[in-house]
């Protein structure tokens, strides 16, 4: 049976993992390789490390975390931010990750997309949506809004819409950020999830708001989530990738579990 | 531990490489036949489309690894490169595949469950396998398809998603998996290592 994916996500700024509250308020929580290697041997079923300063000066700091991260990672690894062109995709994929995740840069650019997936396939290609439901709607959820440059942008397209797009455009998974869970471990925002997961064929990896056991069930089973995605969670020891998917495998949800 | 890894432009090797180094081996990457006369042990790896392979025929790669294979040198093919051990494959019916085995390999039909199929799934073993040698079934191992291939006598992992499929494929020398052991954890190391240890 295909099981749930539990993803450790780590926010990397200049070489170091960082975690914020919606967006701001960063402290180091360690160094990435070492970090990607714990979370892999606890279980993770796969390490995201997303640049999230991405500036240009950055990208050589960027691509020799890469390369020390995947040196010994053997699950699978995709880096996110700040990858504009197909090139900076390449670059990144030649340091070892197996995966890119495009947000901004696919919005501005869609054929972007498809450039990447011709070269390395459409599994390669994550899209990216930083979503925040839109509040001065009817209908919040089915009319959320995606938000660019780190959260700060609202680009004033619909979530659902633009995750069709990027399907359609060959993308290989959707990575959804609520932004208003983001950060508050208060939960996912399992409507969202699910109204996107319904949207596509594609998985949905759920990420914003993981705190609990119950929160990661909830958007499985509601949320309708492929995998779900959680950072701050597993970095100051609140729990590891093992505890998580023992109490979620005996709740009923197909897990992989580690060794 | 010797081993050369086909490189046609489909998709990364990277992870590839480096989980075989990881292990020991001695690696080779080539896009040329000539190295392949010389070959231990061959690997073919590849994702994204089966149209890709075409890339094989036109180097001459094609032949030089009908060539190895006549001479058992073992032949790892992964993903898109266990597809092409088949005639063909429906996602582009005007490239053949190397036709060792005689099946075609056909889309996920439409049904509830999302295509492709990515995750980590589990593989029901075949006990006379050589590739998953102390490999239990139940294991997890990773995929990202869309296209599988029948389940048939030489099939030694099964594994079932909508509906059940070949998730690896061995006759004598010739080993296929449709998952990807070098993102397959310990699992994915341990079936690798098998290969490696392999004497023709």
């Amino acid at each position: 049976m295909l099981t749930r994916r539990i993803i450790a996500c780590l926010d990397v700024r200049s070489g170091r993992v960082v975690k914020g509250v919606q967006f701001v308020d960063l402290i180091d929580a360690g160094d990435p390789a070492a970090l990607a290697h714990r979370h892999a041997l606890e279980g993770a079923d796969e390490i995201v490390l997303l640049d999230i300063t991405a500036t240009h000066e950055g990208r050589g700091t960027l691509l020799e975390t890469v390369r020390r991260t995947a040196s010994e990672l053997f699950v699978p690894f995709t880096v996110g931010g700040g990858i504009r062109t197909a090139d900076d995709a390449a670059a990144v994929f030649d340091a070892g990750a197996d995966k890119v995740s495009i947000n901004s840069a696919a919005l501005a650019n869609p054929e972007l997309i498809g450039q990447i997936g011709a070269d390395f396939g459409a599994q390669a290609v994550i899209v990216a949506i930083d979503a925040r439901r839109n509040t001065d709607s009817g209908d919040p959820v089915r009319d959320a809004h995606v938000f660019t440059h780190g959260g700060r942008r609202d680009s004033g397209r619909s979530v659902i819409e633009w995750a069709h797009e990027a399907e359609s455009r060959g993308a290989g998974e959707i990575l959804l950020t609520s932004m208003d869970s983001d950060g508050t471990r208060a939960g996912f925002d399992c409507e969202l999830t699910a109204a996107v997961s319904e949207a596509v064929r594609i998985p949905v990896i759920a990420s914003g708001g993981a705190g609990t056991v119950a929160h990661f069930a909830d958007v499985f089973d509601r949320g309708k989530a492929d995998a779900a995605l959680a950072a701050s969670i597993f970095h100051f020891g609140v729990s590891t990738s093992r505890a998580l998917k023992q109490e979620l495998a005996q709740q009923g949800i197909s897990m992989r579990l580690p060794c | 531990m010797r081993v050369t890894v086909i490189d046609y432009k489909a998709g990364n090797l990277t992870s590839v490489v480096k989980a075989l180094r990881h292990l020991g081996a001695d690696v080779t990457v080539t896009d040329r036949p000539e190295p392949l006369a010389h070959a231990e042990r061959i690997i073919l790896p590849g994702v994204g489309h089966f149209a890709a392979t075409r890339r094989l025929d036109d180097t001459g790669l094609t032949g030089a690894i009908r060539e190895a294979i006549g001479r058992h040198v073992p032949f790892l093919g992964i993903c898109v490169g266990m597809q092409w051990l088949y005639s063909g494959s429906t996602e582009a019916l005007e490239q053949p595949g190397l036709a060792a085995f005689t099946e075609q390999c056909t889309r996920f039909p439409n049904a509830a469950d999302k295509v492709p199929h990515v995750g980590w799934n589990s593989i029901d073993v075949s006990s006379s396998s050589r590739l998953f040698s102390d490999v239990a079934s139940g294991e997890h191992v990773y995929f990202t398809h869309s296209y599988h291939a029948p389940i048939t006598a030489d099939t030694a992992a099964s594994t079932h998603y909508i509906e059940p499929f070949a998730s690896a494929i061995e006759r004598g020398n010739i080993f296929g998996v449709q998952f990807h052991p070098e993102k397959s954890g310990e699992t994915g190391l341990k079936i690798l290592r098998n290969f490696l240890e392999l004497v023709q």
